[in-house]
């Protein structure tokens, strides 16, 4: 004897746990179980209505499903009422089981005697009928559809929509049933029937010529509908049948779509609906919603469409939320019918973007999104912007990505862009991404007019706001102010723009501005990275601070985070060669804009960076095999420059827009110069032969002609080293003067040098710098920078080449890496260098791996905690390393060589050192 | 066209679910009422009675401590829904005279069987009270 459901229901309840619940599930469905086995009949429905329960608890009932048939097969209408019910419940069309049904189904269906099981039978045909059950009962379902009961009727009807649904061949043969039944007295059979002949119009739209005679009939139904006490039995709230009513102008609007004259015959009885219907209630409004959407739909007159947009009007202004919602949802559907409709409610629309109500707030958006264009804008935004500082977090990502959007695209001028996306930076600037940050740095870097004030208004944003400010606005910021920082002075800056604050600023206070973001943001690496990069491009730019600035660089030669460190040790490195300083750290050149909105489409920048990477790599062959056979080095390096250049061009990296070709007189001046300080660098060196001379000099053009990229200088370590072995470990060593701390194999970074780059341009924070989006473009390159000619790779193949045996085959060209390949972000290119330095082999790449083990394991630990050891070990060994330069525990490459410890000119020993070998 | 019919109470229980036209498995259905109804739950009186949802959009209506939630797809009338919520609560209300959740929750059989009455295949069959209610009772009594 089994429980009752009541019983299994209040057990159920009684479970103060899901584990108690399951356990009494699991012992109820054991018992059920044992009771189908036993063929149970006396409790057969009981059993599967507790099933059913179970099943809605979301527990498995598949054993069951048979039970099902059984009770459908028996004779007793509740029997059957419980089995029809389960096999809704329990069973799906995909069942096979279900097919053992349908002759019980059939036999139902032409059940004379008792209608409500013929009901049961066409319910549960009408929920989950199968295709094939479907092409087996469409008979006996049409034949019921003529049934004298309306009980009958509205049920088959209802069914038959399933049918066609299933078996769509099965139209025709419910197509004139259906219209026929639109005679019918009863509304739930008129429902019905409309009901179906949407469907039937929505499978095929065909069939809508067949139906559009039957407009007149439809707009008769509807007027007797509307008037006063119809039929009381279907008023809802004063109002008759209104699910009728969207129905019939649901299918109306079908009707009429695209066709002018059946659009005319129901233009009275819509606007008869749209003026009469009470919209004091949810059903009135129901209607009233439905009956916009048909005169939006069709073709229409205009002064119906005014009615109709009033109407929307109306709903907007309404207190009731539901209300509102659907009004946006249908101006949202009629803004590309109607754009100056929508207009008009512009202002209501923009207050629902506002509203407490997120759903409503998320349509609005949309709407004010899709409405906006050039005219609008800066209402429009100054709307948005206003509401941007009160919006609750949740919202703020989405609407500071659409009012970035919005001014990206709509921007009137440059100067209105510039200001709003600082506005919205310092209001959002969490949210706002760095490609939008980006994209105005390069729309700067094209807008020389506009450079003196955006520096006056980023300066004020970072006087004003610089404790409070985000990362990107920070970013931005800095960069524009290291950048352009000269034109802040009264004296350089040109005339104030209209409308704008007079900025009395000395050089002095703009040095104070990076001191005050330092103290501030001081734990912050990114930030601190910025403020160094900024404050090294401001040596050159405001030369009376130099001395400021560069204790201010000096002050992080300690630092513990590792690229500040780098940063601050290889900037101060540059002021010991004075001479090429001010090139260094020359204005950024314009970028290319368009260039940089089509690398910046996602698809257009991952084809670029594809057709980038293959002419590089071609190029590299290309230019190793050309190098390596010719006994003068510069010639061949000139070719690979030129190439690279091509090849650049090829990856959208046209930095110059000229190309590498177009350059080549613009880059005359460096070779000289650079020569001369490799030069004094190799002093010591009594082996700088006139091939090193030339190597050196090659190696020194090859940048300055083609807006180095980094390949380059490795194409040229490539071609140079077999022709010359002497020149390279000493060009080698030039850079390493330069840069002691920029060599860490293997540390998965791309090394840094002094760079022309903006903000954090190649460091690989977590939080991605700008302009180093994988689009290469983005990144600009510097035109000058023969200090950092990665002579990594250069001084590894330098030494290779320099050991007797060493030489390199041609064959290791592909090892080249491609530090700054434009087409891989900081991410893609790390694994290809961490492969890269395990493939290759040689000393130089052992080194490499040990110093990536040992930075993978100790980032930048503190010194401090090592010094106890150190003090407990040697004082005085403690005592020099206190001394030296801070880097040697991040310096891989060098080994235990103490580092350079800074001086000017001076050439540390450990250069000679490597020289010497 | 309605896709799937859920009454659940605001510990977020279900207390009737009855789908339409598509058929989930279990686990499926368990995943989508689950989020539905956390969805739903985190709404304030003050929000619209619209949420979207996957391909769904949710209507759903509170009545003292039952929320009936309706899944309906994109171009069903909104407002229409909500006045179907309504009117299946007074049929209920009806039937089983000051409904409540104990009732719905004791005899979700009865519930059906009316549900039955009103929608087949996801689409109004009658919103008439007699009309729904007389086979039903016909056959109670």
């Amino acid at each position: 004897m089994s429980i009752r459901l009541q019983q299994l229901i209040k057990a159920v309840r009684a479970c103060k746990t899901a584990a108690e619940e399951r356990e009494v599930i699991a012992k109820e469905s054991a018992a059920l179980r044992e009771a189908f086995r036993e063929q149970d009949q006396s409790y057969r429905h009981r059993n599967v209505a507790k099933l059913m329960y179970i099943h809605m608890l979301g527990y498995p009932t598949h054993f069951g499903q048979m039970e099902t048939l059984k009770l459908i097969a028996g004779s007793g209408f509740p029997e059957k009422r419980i089995g029809y019910l389960g096999l809704m419940i329990l069973l799906d069309e995909r069942q096979e089981v279900l097919m053992l049904v349908t002759n019980s189904v059939k036999m139902d269906l032409n059940n004379t005697k008792n209608m409500y099981i013929v009901g049961l039978a066409l319910v549960a045909l009408g929920n989950i009928c199968s295709a094939e059950m479907a092409r087996d009962l469409a008979p006996d379902v049409e034949k019921l559809m003529d049934c004298p009961a309306p009980y009958i009727r509205k049920k088959a009807t209802l069914c038959a929509i399933r049918i066609v649904k299933k078996v769509p061949e099965l139209l025709e043969q419910f197509v004139d049933k259906a219209a026929e039944l639109m005679n019918d007295r009863h509304q739930a059979v008129v429902l019905a029937a409309a009901t179906l002949m949407l469907q039937i119009v929505e499978l095929d739209p065909s069939l809508v010529d067949k139906y559009r005679p039957f407009v007149p009939h439809l707009c008769r139904i509807l007027r007797s509908l509307l008037q006063p006490g119809g039929s009381p039995e279907h008023d809802i709230g004063g109002i008759t049948n209104p699910f009728l009513q969207v129905k019939l102008l649901r299918l109306l609007r079908l009707l009429g779509r695209g066709h002018a004259d059946s659009s005319d015959a129901m233009s009275d009885i819509l606007a008869q609906v749209a003026s009469n219907i009470e919209a004091s209630r949810n059903a009135g409004n129901a209607i009233l919603y439905e009956c916009v959407q048909t005169i939006m739909g069709i073709e229409c007159i205009g002064g119906l469409r005014l009615l109709a947009i009033n109407i929307l009007g109306r709903f907007l202004a309404n207190k009731d939320n539901n209300i509102r919602y659907v009004a946006l949802n249908t101006l949202a559907k009629v803004v590309s019918v109607d754009t100056q409709a929508v207009q008009r409610h512009r202002a209501t629309i923009v207050e629902c973007v506002k509203d407490a109500d997120v759903s409503i707030r998320r349509r609005a958006l949309e709407l004010v999104y899709s409405l906006v264009n050039e005219a609008n804008i800066r209402t429009l935004t100054r709307e948005l912007l206003d509401y941007l500082a009160v919006s609750d977090a949740e919202f703020k990502p989405d609407l500071t990505a659409k009012i970035c959007m919005l001014i990206q695209r709509f921007a009137p001028d440059r100067r209105w862009h510039l200001d709003q996306l600082l506005a919205v930076m310092l209001q959002a600037g969490a949210y706002v991404k760095e490609e939008v940050a980006r994209a105005l740095l390069v729309q700067l870097t094209n807008t020389p007019d506009l450079q003196p004030y955006a520096a006056r208004a980023m300066f004020r944003a970072l006087a004003a706001h610089g404790d409070s400010a985000a990362p990107t606005l920070l970013a931005t910021a800095l960069w524009v102010v290291g950048e352009y920082g000269e034109m802040l002075l009264a004296s350089m800056g040109g005339p104030l723009l209209e409308g704008e604050p007079a900025l009395a600023v000395s050089d002095a206070d703009v040095v104070s501005l990076l001191e005050t973001v330092l103290r501030r943001h001081r734990s912050e690496a990114a930030v601190v990275e910025h403020v160094l990069t900024a404050a090294m491009k401001l040596t050159a730019r405001l030369p009376a601070q130099v001395p400021r600035l560069r204790a201010l660089i000096g002050r992080f030669t300690t630092s513990t985070q590792l690229e500040v460190q780098t940063r601050s040790t290889e900037y101060g490195k540059v002021f010991s060669h004075e001479r090429i300083r001010a090139q260094l750290l020359e204005r950024m050149p314009a970028l290319d804009e368009a260039e940089y909105l089509r690398a910046n489409n996602p698809e257009g920048a991952a084809a670029a960076g594809g057709a980038g990477g293959a002419a590089a790599a071609g190029t590299a062959r290309h230019a190793n095999g050309s190098a390596g056979g010719s006994a003068g080095a510069a010639p061949a390096a000139a070719a690979a420059a030129k190439a690279a250049g091509a090849s650049d061009l090829l990856g959208g990296l046209d930095v110059l827009g000229g190309g590498g070709g177009g350059s080549a007189p613009a880059a005359a001046p460096a070779p000289r110069a650079l020569v001369d300080d490799l030069d004094a660098l190799l002093g010591g060196v009594p082996a700088a032969a006139p091939a090193a001379a030339g190597a050196a000099a090659a190696a020194a053009a090859a940048p300055a002609v083609a807006a180095v990229s980094d390949d380059l200088l490795n194409l040229l370590g490539m071609g140079a080293g077999p022709a010359a072995p002497a020149a390279v470990p000493a060009a080698a060593a030039t850079a390493a003067a330069v840069g002691p701390a920029r060599f860490h194999p293997g540390s998965n970074r791309a090394p840094s040098g002094p760079r022309r780059t903006p903000p954090g341009a190649t460091h690989s924070h977590p939080c991605r710098p700008l302009l180093s989006t994988p689009t290469a473009p983005a990144r600009p390159r510097p035109r000058c920078g023969p200090l950092r000619l990665l002579p990594r790779s250069l001084l590894h193949r330098g030494l290779a080449a320099a050991r007797p045996g060493g030489h390199l085959q041609p064959a290791q060209a592909p090892h080249q890496p491609r530090r700054h390949g434009g087409h891989g972000g900081n991410g893609q290119q790390h694994p290809n260098r961490r492969q890269r330095l395990h493939a290759a082999g040689g000393r130089p790449q052992v080194h490499a791996g040990q110093a990536g083990a040992r930075l993978r394991h100790l980032p930048a630990r503190p010194r401090r905690q090592r010094q106890p050891e150190a003090v407990r070990e040697q004082h005085a060994a403690r005592r020099q390393a206190a001394g030296h330069a801070p880097a040697h525990h991040v310096c891989g490459g060098g080994g235990a060589e103490p580092r350079g410890a800074g001086g000017g000119g001076q050439l540390p020993a450990w250069i000679l050192r490597w020289s010497d070998i | 066209m309605i896709k799937f019919m859920l009454m659940v109470n605001k510990q977020g229980q279900t207390r009737l679910a009855k789908y339409f036209a598509e058929f989930l498995t279990t686990d499926e259905r368990r995943a989508l009422e689950g989020e539905v109804v956390r969805k739903c739950l985190s709404r304030t009186d003050k929000q619209c009675s619209f949420y979207e949802h996957r391909q769904y959009k949710v209507v759903y209506r509170r009545y003292a401590s039952l929320f009936f939630m309706i899944g309906v797809d994109d171009d069903e009338n909104e407002l229409a829904i909500l006045e179907f919520i309504h009117c299946f609560v007074e049929v209920l209300d009806k039937h089983f005279g000051q409904v409540c959740e104990l009732d719905i929750m004791n005899e979700p059989e009865m519930v059906h069987y009316i549900l039955d009455e009103m929608l087949l295949g996801g689409c109004v069959v009658d919103t008439n009270k007699a009309n729904v209610l007389e086979p039903v009772q016909l056959l109670e009594g």
